[in-house]
């Protein structure tokens, strides 16, 4: 197949080897499980149990509420302990509502959706809703419902769908590991997501540094003409849908457009398993492959863990840490966020934990710009990130906005590349946030004026009824005092609360 | 050739005293600069300024009788907006950047007067006679007029805080020299 050239990018050191030759261990039962309400990009699940319950392995505990949302399950069997605050893996260390699951040992499976018998002949619609209901969501990070993806053939004109396990991002090598591994499940949830999107076409995007990969998923996908197993070059930030996505048909998604306004949905490996389960044996999203790597872990390895394992939990079976670690990273090295604790669950969208010692981070002091220039060669994105920056710097966010800030992936290429260790990428997602905020700002507002446009007519409205009722009343009065007859009642006229 | 001249320029000295005289006598009183400040201003009719609504402070706005610091909803963006609108320099110097606020009622508190309800510009306050009121958080826009009214203090302003979806990265520190 032909390549197309993806522009910028770099080459970072891999240091998958920590991890990329040992095979998937599963984790046994921790003490506790902490499941989120919210593990998802939307609405969080809304709870269906209360403290105390007993739920069975596989049961759901929390349904989706919204358009886009994903319900939460109980990866083992046991009681419910409470549903409280609990901090989030995220780098604010902010609580967020979560379930918090005693495992009692038996592990026992509760009652499963029966198993879609020949998925490649049933209505798409069947298979959304199992992907729905299963609580899968994507497994790359990004955490997107997965059955809206899986939705979108209603909506655009679609093509190929594209499973995403070029994996670029340094240390990780879970996506690696399940293709070496799960080869012909990926490749079955593969044709199964064809089937819900409605297209014939699957191309698989693997960087070529994992040979074993591309021979494991070469091989399982040999059976299907219409597959195609592709090793795309080794550049960061090729597990970028956009970037996999322009290797592969050489077209660039437009800027606020998706890749399947070019007709192609993209859905990382995992995401694929996640679905041949679901559809094959009714088991919803429980468990999930993570690296846990770093130089300060004891034992790096690609665990099995239970969604809602303790980070903490995690490690100890790791072996612990053999030195200090200056750095928690959730994800991986260029666009994983640090981490303020241990004390925070695995959830959906947790692709790995690295325990970085300090030779490993950049702490270097920043110097000044150099003008180099060779953040802009390597934007993947085509932006300038320097010109940005100073904007940034100065608060006129508005230019930098105009200079494409929007546009940033966040991958990180243009911080690891200065040689002056300007850190780019934090100014742009301050500025990406800020925007954020002040779009925020602008509809509370508008809809704070239509609001009180709409109070200001009511209440005239009212004054106007009152007027006439007062008129109303002055003239039945008069006719009374000429007739000497009993007066009809006046139309007596209360302000009524009225919801806006 | 001199007629044509002369009557052209007959024509044009007549239609000329015309326009004058009615762009004179005819003209709409409405200063437009107001119209323009309107728009830049919240529109949420709060009354913080002073003002009864947005029109007039904007109209005092227009005059030069109110500082562009007038709005405290508003906070920085519209001070700037307004500054640059009138080509003046703010003064920042007193502007304290206010935390988003939203008004809460003391459920116990709540006596059920209805005071609060008529206060509230965006109909924001759920409530009737001698029953337990409750606001709104998402329609309130913090002006803390209901809270001003209620005869029981049942009503306090609370910071709108944080979320997880509302966070983001900080401006990384000055150290961080970018020219």
């Amino acid at each position: 197949m032909k390549l197309f050239q993806v522009r910028g990018g770099i080459h970072p050191d891999y240091r998958k080897d920590q991890t990329s030759e040992k095979a998937i261990v599963v984790m046994p039962l921790p003490a506790a499980l902490y499941i989120p309400l919210q593990q998802h990009i939307g609405a969080p699940a809304e709870t269906l149990v209360v403290e105390g319950d007993l739920v069975k392995k596989g049961q759901m505990l929390a349904r989706s509420q919204g358009a886009v949302s994903a319900p939460q399950h109980a990866a083992t069997s046991g009681r419910i302990a409470a549903i409280t605050e609990v901090p989030a893996p995220h780098p604010s260390g902010l609580p967020q509502l979560t379930i918090i699951l005693e495992p009692d040992g038996k592990d026992e499976w509760g009652e499963l959706p029966a198993p879609i018998e020949n998925p490649f002949t049933v209505d798409a619609h069947a298979i959304h809703n199992r992907v729905a209901e299963s609580g899968i969501v994507g497994m790359g990070g990004a955490a997107f419902p997965s059955a809206i993806k899986l939705t979108l053939g209603t909506q655009k004109k679609l093509d190929t769908l594209l499973l995403n396990g070029a994996e670029c991002e340094p240390y990780l090598t879970c996506d690696d590991r399940l293709m070496r591994e799960h080869a012909a499940e990926i490749i079955d949830g593969g044709r199964i997501m064809a089937h819900a999107l409605g297209v014939s076409r699957i191309v698989v995007g693997i960087e070529d540094n994992k040979p074993q990969a591309i021979a494991a998923m070469t091989q399982a996908a040999s059976a299907f003409p219409t597959i195609e197993v592709v090793a795309v070059p080794v550049q960061y930030p090729m597990g970028s849908e956009r970037h996999l996505v322009q290797a592969i048909t050489g077209r660039e998604t437009p800027a606020r457009k998706l890749t399947a306004d070019l007709g192609i949905v993209v859905h990382n490996v995992a995401t694929a398993r996640a679905i041949y389960n679901a559809v094959r044996f009714g088991r919803p999203l429980l468990t999930r492959v993570v690296t846990v790597s770093g130089s300060a872990v004891r034992t790096p390895q690609n665990v099995e863990v239970r969604i809602g394992t303790k980070l903490s939990d995690l490690i100890d079976f790791c072996g612990g840490f053999a030195l200090r670690p200056e750095r928690i990273i959730n994800g991986g090295p260029m666009m994983g966020q640090p981490l303020p604790s241990l004390d925070v669950p695995v959830v959906k969208g947790t692709s790995g934990i690295l325990a970085l010692t300090a030779e490993e981070i950049n702490d270097n002091p920043t110097s000044p710009c150099i003008r180099c220039g060779t953040c802009v060669t390597i934007c993947p994105c085509g932006l300038s990130p320097v010109e940005m920056a100073a904007f940034i710097r100065k608060d006129n966010l508005e230019t930098a906005a105009k200079l494409g800030v929007m546009d940033c992936i966040s991958c990180g290429s243009c911080s690891w590349v200065c040689p002056s260790h300007i850190p780019l990428v934090h100014y742009f997602n301050y500025a990406k946030g800020t925007l954020n905020d002040q779009d925020r700002e602008r509809r509370k507002n508008d809809r704070v004026k239509t609001l009180a446009e709409a109070h200001t007519i009511r209440v005239e409205k009212v004054a106007e009824a009152k007027k006439a009722a007062l008129a109303a009343k002055k003239a039945a009065a008069a006719v009374t005092a000429d007739s000497e007859t009993t007066p009809p009642p006046a139309p007596s006229v209360q302000e009524e609360k009225v919801n806006a | 050739m001199l007629v044509a001249i002369g009557s052209l320029t007959a024509m044009g000295v007549t239609l000329g005293t015309i326009l004058g005289a009615a762009a004179k006598f005819l003209a709409v009183e409405e200063n437009p600069l107001e119209e323009e400040l309107k728009a830049l201003l919240p529109g949420s009719q709060c009354g913080q300024c002073g003002f009864v609504g947005c029109g007039q402070a904007a109209a005092a706005l227009a005059k030069g009788e109110a500082p562009v610091t007038l709005c405290p909803p508003g906070g920085k963006a519209v001070i700037e907006a307004l500054a640059k609108k009138l080509g003046v320099t703010a003064d920042l110097s007193e502007h304290e950047e206010k935390v988003p606020e939203y008004a809460f009622i003391i459920e116990d508190l709540c006596i059920g007067c209805t005071r609060c309800i008529r206060e509230c510009s965006v109909d924001a306050i759920l409530g009737a006679n001698k029953l337990m009121h409750t606001i709104l958080a998402e329609p309130c826009h913090g002006c803390a007029k209901c809270a001003s009214v209620c005869p029981t203090d049942a009503i306090v302003m609370r910071p709108i805080t944080v979320t997880l979806g509302t966070w983001h990265w900080s401006k990384p520190g000055d150290s961080h020299p970018v020219h």
